[in-house]
């Protein structure tokens, strides 16, 4: 066991943990926090995603110790009380069924827009890709990934949201 | 009348400290939605029966027994507030798909208050009506019933209490969102909340059964309805979104440890000895928990639970004789064994059914048309691996699960620990999609035994290849179909005969089933042999014969090919071979698939009691319409595009649900990747409660439906499943969703206005035709039959190269 340090959604946690364990666990077992979760410890499926400055990252392989940045979960996307375009257009368009990989949907989602805030679809396709979802809700993530595209752009130009609610 | 001393401890003692609920819920300003609040603990903010607001942890809300909930009781299923909103107890569990939203809407309207007015607690042992848990479509369909009429007597028994209060007859009495007053007087009115909030209705209602369950009330006509109809948006979604829900891996008890499971190398094997040297020195290290051939670590904390699991070892005698062929020889070994014989094993069978005589036809056919279909094993595997959390604490146990039979898991861990039901409790909270027979069932067991071991609360979780390698699977099939024409190119005679591998089902939480009891050498005298249902179709062809036989591996028990329910079971693997083989036939009479299918469904105008053949011709007409559909037989000229396209129909009835699908295939005939550009999907299910929900449910139907058309597909050599992650048993993916999909809702009741229209499943039905549709259109981009699922690029790019295109 050894003291490590890590900056999670804005506070700084000291923890003595042993420096191989995965962040995940760390995570989820020590700061009690819910948004990533184990979906396969390999890298395959992205369900443990977390932000690592910015970074969409795979905690569940992701050692305590190699940790080189300030983490963002699901829980530190909305700041405020506000949520974060992302989420709310995951509400807006009714995105989730049972939600279990929607963390990694969602922060996956949150990184491919601040590194391209406006995809073509065939980008969000492959920006998307690695995320698995066994509920298939894929048509609709990548509607609301254009959907948070646009509210973006239009938060950015200051015109204002410009969505309508999308119940179809 | 009076029956206090039936009302559950629980219940009654939630009544007498409930005040109000204001303080517990938190409006979601972001987003409008009236959510309850899952800060700290979670479970003590659901308002209901054990929510003491003294007590800081959701796992001592209250003390054993857990007696059942009285059906018979108005106040097990609905408690109404001082402030007028209302508590709803149903015993069902929500999967993801807004069962639980749809449960509000059907019983706000019934009540009469305001959507958002009401809080919902599905699926705990101790706190919701025996109502079995989720499965089969029929949430809505049969249990809408039994809650629709409790709350309809809710409110009758309301205007009972105001009418007596005011001193106004009943029916000189309007109600409004949990207002009663009286129109001839508005001054005059009284609240829900003031005339039995907080407090009993102390009703009883009948029923022979819980589905009977009734008042003296009747439920409103439909056109009375004002939020069954609407597409609500879903209230749990809110919580999925910003990560503050609570879900069952979630759940984190004082005093907690972790367990690993350790499985057998291959199937069968025996353990011979355990080296717990190889693991005592790890730090967090408890304990190893072993008997006969299951073994499981338990250390203090996750990670180092899955570290010692790998570590430990353990050396296994291998069986000597194979456990089940590979699965390259898996279709021969189904076409040329021995199916059981109807007499042996437990609800085994060879069934047989005929009308006309189907020899006798074929002979006299102008053209007969032969096929074989396979369709191989295939996983749940759930996005997160099964998982179980019990707490063993005062000689009682309480499963923490998103198990969707929290039922049956109560009553089977009961009997498999030997503990009166009593003292179990299973409380039912989200987690990844379930499917049917999952391993949810068996980490629940595992999680309560291992509790019972250690004596302290135990968590465990399925790692990845554990969940898709053992997982239960749905079974392999092998069809053989014949057809025969007549020189009008009509369908005189469909010869249809499945071999399915579905020797050793495991039902739902059985004690002598779950893996656990397997490993352990417990086992039911015989193994059940599940088995299919015919294609359900609606075609009237004069003479068929139907014939499904079950077919056994050598290993029955102690194997990770055990097969349970997977999603619409048997569906798609039969209307997948039945379904092409329609298309089939339309090839060899030169017909247009379409037109093919509604001449079948046409040449009978006899009906059944859910108008199934109107309501099946109006699906296949309401996709072809929206498709915009090009009539000409399938199998278009191929010419030299690298990409080929075409377009498939397929159509299927589930139970009383009709669905017609059509898919658009882009064929790479270079690398064999099939993409489905496009699919449609007309969809009958009566009446639908919340539109939004009902698109969401087929859209993932359809996907899934894709992903077990295209990719799905476990592997195994003659000893073990070698499926065991998202690479050896692949999923669909973003790059492979559909660029459009269109959902077309019909109602083809031919008498859509009447009053008690009933509502259908609508869970499954739309997977069951998608890989037809799929195949269909592959035939027609590329003019190559594709009979063994899954269509893989190398198994495509096989076929287009054996056929010269
Ligand atoms: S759990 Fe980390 S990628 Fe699957
Ligand atoms: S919403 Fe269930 S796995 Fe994606």
């Amino acid at each position: 066991m050894s003291d490590v340090t890590l900056d999670v959604n804005g506070e700084t946690h000291t923890l003595d943990v042993d420096s191989s364990t995965p962040l995940l666990y760390v995570l989820r077992n020590d700061l009690g926090l819910r948004g990533p979760r184990f979906g396969c410890g390999l890298s395959q499926c992205g369900a443990c995603t977390v932000l690592v400055d910015g970074v969409a990252r795979r905690s569940c392989t992701l050692p305590v110790s190699r940790v080189d940045g300030e983490i963002t979960t699901l829980e530190g996307l909305s700041g405020d009380g506000e949520l974060h375009p992302v989420q709310q257009a995951w509400i807006d368009d009714q995105v989730p069924q049972c939600g279990y990989c929607q963390n990694g949907q969602i922060l996956t989602a949150k990184a491919l827009l601040d590194r391209n805030p406006n995809p073509t679809d065939e980008e969000i396709r492959q920006g998307m890709n690695g995320v698995l979802c066994r509920c298939m809700t894929y048509y609709r993530i990548q509607a609301a990934v254009r959907h948070a595209a646009d509210a973006m752009a239009a938060d950015a130009s200051g015109s204002g949201p410009a969505r309508e609610e999308v119940i179809r | 009348m009076s029956h206090l001393s039936e009302i559950p401890k629980e219940l009654a003692d939630a009544l007498d400290t409930f005040n109000g609920t204001t303080s517990r819920r938190d409006f979601l300003k972001s987003s409008g939605l009236f959510v309850l609040s899952f800060s700290g603990t979670g479970l003590l903010d659901t308002p209901g029966p054990d929510s003491g607001e003294a007590s800081g942890a959701p796992e001592n809300g209250t003390a054993a027994p857990y007696p059942e909930p009285d059906f018979r009781l108005l106040d097990s299923w609905l408690v109404v507030h001082e402030d007028s909103t209302a508590t709803f107890y149903v015993g069902k569990t929500d999967g993801g798909q807004g069962t639980g939203t749809a449960f509000r809407q059907m019983m706000c309207d019934e009540l009469d208050i305001a959507f958002e007015k009401s809080t919902l607690v599905m699926g705990r042992t101790d706190m919701t009506v025996d109502q079995g848990g989720s499965g089969g479509s029929d949430a809505i369909e049969r249990d809408g019933w039994a809650v629709r009429r409790v709350a309809a007597e809710a409110r009758r028994v309301l205007l009972e209490m105001a009418s007596g209060r005011l001193g106004v007859p009943m029916d000189e009495l309007a109600v409004s969102d949990g207002l009663i007053s009286i129109p001839r007087d508005p001054s005059r009115t009284v609240t829900y909340g003031e005339l039995v909030g907080g407090r009993r209705f102390d009703v009883m209602l009948t029923g022979s059964n819980v589905n009977a369950t009734t008042g003296v009330a009747s439920v409103k006509p439909v056109q009375d309805l004002k939020i069954v109809g609407q597409s609500l948006p879903r209230y749990d979604i809110p919580g999925k979104v910003d990560g503050s829900l609570e879900w069952a891996v979630d759940v984190r008890l004082p005093d907690m440890v972790h367990a690993r499971n350790v499985r057998p190398p291959v199937a069968g094997a025996k353990r011979i000895s355990i080296d717990e040297s190889s693991v005592r020195d790890l730090s967090g290290f408890i304990r190893v928990v072993s008997r006969g051939n299951y073994v499981a670590v338990v250390c203090e904390r996750e990670e180092q639970a899955i570290e010692a699991a790998s570590r430990l070892e353990v050396q296994w005698e291998k069986p000597a004789t194979k456990s089940f062929p590979s699965s390259e020889d898996l279709f021969d070994y189904l076409r040329n064994a021995t199916p059981m014989s109807p007499a042996r094993g437990r609800g085994s069978r060879t069934a047989t059914r005929e009308q006309g005589n189907t020899e006798q036809a074929m002979a006299a056919a102008t053209t007969v048309v032969e096929a074989e279909y396979d369709f191989p094993f295939q996983g749940h595997t759930a996005i997160g691996p099964a998982h179980g959390l019990a707490d063993p604490s005062d000689g009682q146990m309480t499963i923490y699960t998103n198990d969707m039979k929290p039922y049956s898991l109560r009553t089977g861990v009961a009997e498999f620990l030997d503990m009166p039901p009593e003292q179990v409790r299973v409380i039912w909270m989200d987690g990844p999609q379930l499917y049917g027979r999952t391993a949810a069932d068996d980490a629940g067991f595992e999680a309560a035994f291992l509790a019972k071991e250690i004596g302290r609360p135990v968590r465990v979780q399925w790692m990845r290849h554990e969940e898709t390698a053992w997982d239960t699977k749905g079974p392999a099939f092998a069809f053989t179909l014949r057809g025969g024409l007549d020189d009008e190119g009509n369908l005189i005679a469909l010869d249809y005969r499945a071999r399915v591998a579905d020797y050793a089902h495991v039902g739902y939480n059985q004690p002598d089933t779950v893996l656990i009891a397997q490993l352990m050498g417990i086992r039911p005298s015989r193994p059940a042999s599940g088995g299919a249902s015919a294609p359900a179709e609606m075609y009237a062809i004069p003479n068929r014969r139907q014939e499904t036989s079950v077919v056994r591996f050598p290993r029955a028990f102690e194997t990770p090919l055990r097969t349970g329910n997977l999603r619409d079971p048997g569906g798609p693997q039969v209307t997948f071979a039945s379904e092409s083989f329609i298309d089939e036939m339309a090839v060899a009479a030169n017909a247009d698939p379409v037109e093919f299918r509604l001449r079948l469904l046409r040449a009978s105008s006899e009906e059944d009691r859910v108008f199934m053949r109107a309501r099946s011709i109006a699906v296949v007409e309401a996709a072809a319409e929206a498709y915009d559909w090009d009539t000409r037989p399938s199998g278009k000229a191929v010419g030299s595009d690298r990409i080929l396209t075409g377009r498939g129909v397929a159509y299927a009835y589930r139970a009383r649900t009709a669905i017609a699908e059509i898919a658009e295939v882009e064929v790479d005939r270079e690398t064999g990747r099939v993409w489905v550009k496009r699919m449609v999907c007309a969809h009958d299910c009566g009446l639908v409660i919340n539109p939004d929900g009902l698109r969401s449910t087929i859209q993932g139907n359809l996907l899934h439906g894709l992903s077990r058309a295209l990719y799905e597909e476990v592997q195994f050599d003659t000893e073990m499943v070698t499926s065991v992650d998202w690479r050896t048993h692949p999923t669909l993916r973003h790059v492979d969703a559909p660029e459009t999909i269109d959902i077309v809702i019909v109602n083809g009741d031919p008498e859509p206005d009447r009053p008690d229209l009933p509502p259908y499943g609508a869970g499954e039905p739309s997977h069951r035709p998608v890989a037809a549709a799929v195949a269909n259109a592959i035939y027609d981009a590329t003019g190559v039959r594709l009979r063994r699922a899954p269509f893989r690029a190398e198994r495509v790019l096989a076929a287009l190269e054996a056929a010269g295109v």
